[in-house]
């Protein structure tokens, strides 16, 4: 093997068996989540690294979580109030932090291919947390994780991701991870919005709301008025794409259930009727998040799930 | 006189080999007698190795010197020398310097410095539009008269129709080549890579093709209105090249270069995120790859310019979408044509050899190399068996970001005499 670290950089790294080994893991450590007392000692002694130099709520605070349930240490690195400030760059402290010799560091960052780089740049495990507009693995595992629990067989899914796709790397690594696992994938949007050649992933592309009716599952993505240019609107204005794409319970057909990766834009993409439905399971992902970034850690830190059943007793 | 060099005096040696000379029509084995730097005499030979190549020196019209603002990345001492290793007897220096060359006395001052540093002959282009911010003319005779070889914005397009006819007509006043960077910045935006599959997959905003090919079918325009000539840079779509062929079949005066890394990548390789792969014009799609080797071929494209692009370590070792654009080229041009192009079959050697020396030396009105007695020496000796590792110590240039680190190449420069000097080789 010429490079024993593994990384999670992009959903490219994992194999049908990686993806479905992790979410099975998952599922074990959920049943953990329901005792009394909720740590493991599975990573004790461990170090993550979270490296955040983008806001985030969510994605954060479940990284933390997940690593201190498994008995990890953490340490937070936010790019305000750090040497990001005075001007260093990434690969420095890339190389400052891999003096600590984390086993893991976990990577959000703006701009494409930062995870790559701290991967090449230091010894540790690198999870991608979110580069840009490219990637972020641990949310389509999670919404595998959520579709999988919630409906069922993921290789007899069909998925309606509709929104912002070009913007979006959620959607980027929730397509590559829904074809890994044999789903079905329709994208639904405006032209302006779905990047020319996308579907060469293995994705059908419409533009039409009504495409979303066959489907099991519509993933609702974000409008990301931030990363739209000044002067470079995708859409003529806020309201006709609200008019031609936002989800209202007129639009959901019953048995589908309905996703969202956070934080919503009420009644610019969902209708908050929707948000607010038991069709909804936003609150779902979330937990699942927690577990599913668990299983992430564990799987890079460790032989895999055959421990697993050992090591979970112990605790 | 257009080219400037350190001056010292000529040489007298004794080149052997099989000499390829597609302008002089020779393809045979021949001993090269040098006498004070001039060709004296041809003599037959027995017994040569077919791989040992004696050939014109190279002509780069495209060269980023970093000089003045960015002797961190490169000099005209480096450069120079990097030029000379790589085969070049000619180079042609960018003006997109800190601070730009748009006027006499920042390029009198450029000349001056080649006159102390300069290994290999450089000539300079100017810009075309003061500070290269496309609103209003250079200096183009004062500049023309102070050595400029061509004028050009590169590193950006000439955005404004009205500035590019105004510079074509004025042109003729300096008899003004101007060299263009083709990009219609309302199409590629903030665009990071060529649009298509590959970019949808990664998430990089695109710069479609029909950026680069819109603009050179409005200035192609342009120049065949006003009679002038044009000369189209780093061409990347198989658009831009079906635009050049019809512009030339009509008589446009016309001509146009690829670069070593698009007739040899295609954007596939951007996936690995490496800042290395990034390049503007950007890596295209393999039916774009394929119809620029056509072009080669037939003569659509005249030359190979390297756009060596010299960028400091620190600066390149950034997350992709952060990174400069741009990858060096001297080096390596000839051994990655010969390997990726010449060796399995797709471009004859011969080619290869006219598009990196004559070629180029007509676009711009230089002196053609040529293997003739009476010629002053501008020769290349290549061993095209030769198998190499590019590695970072390879290389004279500054700066190593090579799209070709950790890469065999067949095929080497052994020597260089560029304008009666031996300046690479013993």
């Amino acid at each position: 093997m010429a490079d024993r670290r593994r990384h999670l950089l992009a959903i490219s790294d994992l194999s049908r068996v990686d993806a479905e080994r992790i979410l099975d893991t998952a599922r074990a450590l959920e049943r953990s989540l329901d005792r009394e007392v909720k740590k493991l000692p599975t990573l004790r002694g461990r170090l993550v690294v979270n490296l955040f130099y983008e806001s985030s709520t969510r994605t954060l605070s479940s990284f933390d979580l997940a690593a201190k349930r498994l008995s990890a240490d953490t340490m937070a690195l936010r790019a305000s109030g750090s040497s990001v400030d005075k001007g260093e760059s990434l690969r420095d402290t890339a190389l400052t932090l891999g003096a600590y010799d984390p086993d893991v560091i976990v990577v959000r960052h703006p701009h494409i291919g930062a995870a790559n780089l701290v991967a090449a740049s230091t010894d540790a495990h690198v999870v991608n947390a979110g580069d840009g507009k490219h990637q972020h693995p641990t949310q389509a595992l999670l919404d595998l994780y959520t579709m999988r629990e919630a409906v069922g067989g993921l290789e007899t899914l069909h998925v309606a991701v509709v929104g912002d796709v070009l913007h979006s790397r959620v959607a980027r690594s929730l397509i590559e991870a829904l074809a890994l696992v044999g789903a079905e994938v329709t994208l639904v949007g405006p032209p302006t919005l779905i990047p020319p050649g996308i579907e060469q992933l293995g994705c059908g592309v419409a533009y039409e709301i009504d495409a979303i009716g066959n489907a099991d599952v519509v993933y609702v993505l974000r409008m990301q008025q931030e990363r739209m240019l000044p002067g470079a609107a995708f859409v003529p204005s806020l309201r006709e794409y609200a008019a031609l794409y936002g989800i209202t319970p007129e639009r959901v057909r019953a048995g589908q259930v309905v996703m969202h990766p956070g934080p919503m834009n009420r009644g610019v993409e969902i209708d908050p009727r929707v948000a607010d439905s038991e069709a909804a399971l936003v609150t779902t992902q979330v937990r699942a998040g927690l577990v599913v970034r668990m299983a992430v850690l564990y799987d890079l830190l460790t032989a895999g799930p055959v421990h697993l059943a050992g090591e979970l007793e112990v605790a | 006189m257009t080219l400037f060099r350190r001056d010292a005096p000529p040489d007298t040696l004794t080149l052997e080999g099989r000499v390829v000379d597609p302008v002089e029509g020779i393809d045979a084995a021949l001993r090269v007698v040098v006498e004070d730097g001039v060709v004296a005499a041809l003599e037959p030979l027995t017994g040569t190795s077919a791989a040992r190549v004696i050939a014109p020196a190279f002509v780069d019209p495209h060269v980023h010197l970093r000089t003045p603002g960015r002797e961190d990345e490169e000099t005209i001492a480096s450069g120079t020398a990097a030029a000379a290793a790589g085969g070049y007897c000619a180079i042609l220096a960018m003006p997109n310097t800190e601070p730009v060359v748009d006027s006499a006395a920042v390029l009198r001052a450029l000349v001056e410095r080649a006159r102390e540093e300069a290994v290999v002959p450089t000539g300079f282009m100017a810009a075309i539009s003061k500070g290269q911010r496309g609103e209003e003319l250079a200096e183009l005779a004062d500049l023309a008269a102070a050595g400029a070889v061509a004028f050009t914005d590169d590193g950006r397009p000439v955005v404004s129709a009205g500035l590019l006819r105004r510079a074509l007509r004025y042109g003729t006043v300096a008899d003004a080549l101007l060299a263009l960077h083709e990009e219609d910045p309302a199409l590629s935006a903030d665009g990071q890579m060529h649009e298509g599959a590959v970019s949808a997959a990664l998430g990089l905003s695109g710069w479609p093709s029909l950026a680069e090919s819109t603009m050179i079918e409005r200035d192609l325009a342009l120049a065949a209105y006003e009679q002038r000539p044009l000369h189209i840079m780093h061409v990347s779509a198989a658009a831009s090249v079906e635009a050049v062929r019809a512009a030339k079949a009509r008589g446009t005066l016309v001509t146009a270069e690829v670069t070593p890394h698009h007739l040899c990548l295609t954007d596939d390789v951007v996936r690995t995120l490496d800042p290395n792969t990034k390049m503007n014009p950007p890596l295209r799609a393999a039916a774009d790859r394929d119809a620029l080797v056509e072009g080669l071929r037939d003569g659509t494209l005249d030359c190979v310019a390297t756009d060596h692009a010299p960028h400091a370590r620190h600066e390149k070792d950034v997350p992709f979408e952060e990174a400069p654009f741009g990858v060096t080229g001297l080096e390596t041009a000839f051994a990655v044509l010969n390997t990726r192009l010449v060796r399995p079959g797709t471009v004859p050697l011969a080619t290869v050899l006219e598009r990196m020396s004559a070629g180029p030396a007509r676009a711009f009105r230089l002196p053609v190399p040529r293997v003739a007695v009476g010629e002053q020496a501008n020769l290349v000796l290549l061993d095209l068996d030769e198998e190499w590792v590019v590695r970072e110590d390879s290389f004279r240039s500054r700066s190593v970001n090579s799209w070709l680190l950790g890469e065999t190449l067949t095929g080497r420069v052994l020597q260089t005499v560029a304008g009666g000097r031996l300046v690479h080789g013993a």
